[in-house]
């Protein structure tokens, strides 16, 4: 090692990869249900795509977990984004297509995607 | 990337308790599940709360799982990686409130400690380098060696108010400073991982948790005092640390952190491990170095000090392994933020290993300052079964007690010294109602006079000879002229001890006779042991009252001294009665016997 510029290109690229193990209550989670329904109504394309995209748009103030039945099954794959003082957003009927136009838009320009809501699917 | 990292502790007490299993089963019911490319198994180093392993955390969520089995693996898996349905009988307790759980931080175990020697520990994989430089691992390195100068790091060190962790509390700096004004053509660094007191295991927890802090620290004191080589002494009995160790040292070497012209600075560093057989002498720093030399390991008269002529003749640093664990962050952080914790005289944080009778044992890490009552009733979750708190030990063989009177005492170097206790390296036993004080320095005792190395006559002879009146004691032959006795060879052997282990052998004997004066004289006047504990001094006892003549306790008897036939009352034959309380733990129904 001949350089702090070396040393800090492993930390930043070593730190990327640790994220997932921040306990930050500032971050925004995205929640992926991950029941039994969702499994099978494909919510694992949709969960990976959220982490790859995330991870490609190298963002670190995201969390993406998952979660149980949230118990509208009829609408899973559902995806819950929540973030610190803002209300709850949830988006249903979630396909790995969709996942980009929800980081970019939502995750990173704070835009919900309203099409994309359980508000506007129910109806 | 990976969506969710399991982390399994891969210290030695979650080892013993089979975490390699539970890894390995956890790979492959991931790989089953094809969950392989998202999910990331992690071994960590020691969480500290050895009490409830082998411990598990999954992130993002931060769920934490105690007391897993290698059957409960298929279930985590199939639920919660699969699923995201937490396992909530897995969770630790106090994790789960009535439907939120709780994070890690919020519970009484870890609210009020300051993690900060141990703070890598069960967070990063010990034997990734990246993941330790991904938590600014070898900036503090890097800051020296790139912008300051050997005075500025030493001044660093002294302004923060650091020091030895190992037991004595020699101020760090100075230390450094005295080997840095030596000229010689060759100085040593070596670090004291010869942890040899009974029931302490923090250094190990470094070591195998967060093995190349000590490898940054080493070369910063290195840099600081002018030294190019390092030993590590660690005892050969810790086979997890040393791997971590010598796979750290590798992985340094790799990255061109160890080795010739470390940032382009012109400095080199060179580590080295050397393991000891376990004599608890070598923890001594003169005894140590002469054992890395090759040599019988035995102390030297001191001075000259290792800071003139230490390791090979040359001037050397010693430091303890939490020591060096606390410098990088010192670098990193400034002298001041670690001098804003702790007491006036006492700074930053001290680790300790808590054991004995307490609900949580484990590694605990707490500012200075907080008091034992705060470490024993909040983080230690008080007594198990009600008991009653007598005391507490610290410093093993080479320290003293601190007495349920005293509480509320605030644990630093100074205080400790004030009631004739002593830091040591941070065994912190734990003793109830049922603890007899004659039988624990009787104990520590035995222990010296095992390790005694046998070079000085007042620590071979004089600790033989307190040892022979303690037994006299517990079995109830001694006079009270035998007390003063033992007295006044106390203060004889710390006079005149050649090192600190015989200089602090008869610690316990003092400081239980200073507080628990009365207990020395039940077993000597009135022949009692009052905890029930010193065999010769106590009989067991069937009350005829009680006793529904059922036989179990003359089943239980190994020496078949108690007599009665069914539906009579049994009788105990004192003489032919050995004390091994098979009996009473036989009635435990009816309660009919009893220790008098």
């Amino acid at each position: 090692m001949k350089t702090i510029e070396e040393l800090n290109a492993i930390r930043e690229k070593a730190k990327a990869n640790m994220t997932v193990r921040e306990d930050n209550e500032d971050l925004i989670r995205v929640i992926v249900g991950m029941a039994t329904c969702g499994i099978a109504a494909g919510a694992r394309p949709v969960l990976n795509g959220f982490v790859d995209e995330i991870a490609r748009r190298k963002l670190n103030n995201i969390a993406v977990s998952q979660t149980g039945c949230i118990g509208m099954c009829q609408y899973e794959p559902i995806v819950e984004v929540i973030e610190k003082g803002k209300e709850k957003v949830t988006y249903v009927k979630m396909t790995a297509d969709k996942v980009a136009r929800i980081v970019s838009e939502h995750l990173v320009n704070g835009n919900v995607v309203t099409e994309y809501t359980v508000g506007a699917v129910a109806k | 990337m990976y969506r969710s990292h399991v982390l399994v502790c891969g210290g030695t007490g979650c080892t013993s308790s089979h975490s390699e299993d539970i890894i390995k089963t956890l790979e492959e019911q991931i790989a089953e599940k094809g969950l392989a490319d998202e999910i990331k198994v992690i071994k960590t180093g020691c969480f500290g709360l050895c009490a409830k392993g082998p411990i598990m955390i999954v992130y993002p969520e931060g769920c934490f799982y105690s007391e897993v089995k290698v059957d409960d693996i298929p279930e985590i898996v199939e639920e919660h990686l699969l699923k995201g349905r937490i396992v909530k009988r897995l969770l630790f307790d106090e994790t789960v409130s009535t439907d939120t759980v709780k994070s890690l931080n919020q519970t009484a175990f870890y609210k009020k400690q300051k993690r900060l020697a141990l703070r890598n520990c069960g967070v990063i994989n010990p034997e990734s380098i990246e993941e330790y430089i991904a938590l600014d691992g070898y900036q503090a390195l890097a800051k020296c060696l790139t912008t300051l100068k050997p005075t500025d790091v030493i001044q660093i060190i002294k302004d923060s108010g650091l020091r030895g962790r190992g037991g004595g509390g020699f101020p760090t700096g100075l230390k450094w400073e005295f080997t840095a004004k030596n000229d010689a053509d060759q100085k040593y660094v070596v670090c004291n991982a010869d942890e040899g007191d009974p029931g302490a295991f923090m250094d190990r927890s470094v070591l195998e948790g967060d093995p190349h802090c000590i490898v940054e620290a080493m070369a910063i004191c290195g840099y600081a005092i002018g030294a190019t080589e390092g030993y590590v002494y660690v005892r050969a009995e810790y086979p997890i640390a040393v791997s971590r160790l010598e796979l750290a040292i590798k992985q340094a070497n790799e990255q061109g952190l160890l080795g010739k012209n470390i940032f382009n600075s012109g400095f080199e560093f060179n580590l080295h491990v050397r393991l000891g057989a376990g004599a608890f002498v070598c923890g001594e720093e003169t005894a140590l170095m002469t054992s890395i030399e090759g040599n019988r390991g035995e102390p030297r008269p001191r001075p000259p000090y290792p800071a003139v002529k230490g390791l090979f003749g040359k001037p050397t640093t010693e430091n303890n392994v939490e020591t060096f664990a606390n410098v990088p962050q010192i670098i990193l952080h400034g002298a001041e933020s670690f001098a804003a914790m702790g007491t006036e005289r006492s700074k930053g944080t001290k680790v300790f290993a808590l054991g004995g009778k307490i609900k949580n044992t484990g590694l605990v890490e707490i500012p200075m300052g907080t008091t034992l009552r705060e470490i024993i009733e909040e983080i230690g979750g008080g007594i198990p079964n009600g008991k009653k708190f007598k005391a507490a030990q610290t410093g093993g063989p080479s320290g003293g007690c601190i007495p349920a009177s005293l509480i509320d005492t605030q644990i630093d170097y100074d205080n400790l010294t004030a009631i004739g206790c002593m830091m040591g390296s941070g065994g912190l036993i734990v003793m109830d109602e049922d603890t007899c004080m004659v039988d624990i320095a009787r104990y520590f005792l035995d222990f010296t006079v095992d390790e005694s190395c046998g070079k000085c006559a007042p620590c071979r002879i004089g600790t033989k000879r307190m040892l022979e009146i303690l037994n006299k004691i517990t079995q109830g032959k001694a006079s009270l002229e035998d007390l003063d006795k033992l007295q006044e060879l106390a203060f004889y052997i710390k006079e005149n001890s050649l090192c600190g282990l015989g200089q602090t052998a008869p610690n316990p004997v003092l400081a239980t006779m200073k507080f628990f004066k009365d207990e020395y004289i039940a077993h000597v006047v009135d022949k009692k042991c009052p905890a029930g504990v010193c065999k010769a001094l106590l009989n067991y006892y069937i009350d005829p009252k009680k006793c529904i003549g059922c036989t179990l306790c003359a089943r239980a008897c190994p020496v078949g001294a108690i007599a009665g036939s069914p539906k009579t009352v049994h009788v105990i034959d004192t003489k032919k009665c050995i004390k091994c309380g098979a009996c009473m733990d036989a009635c435990k129904k009816v309660k009919a016997v009893s220790k008098v």
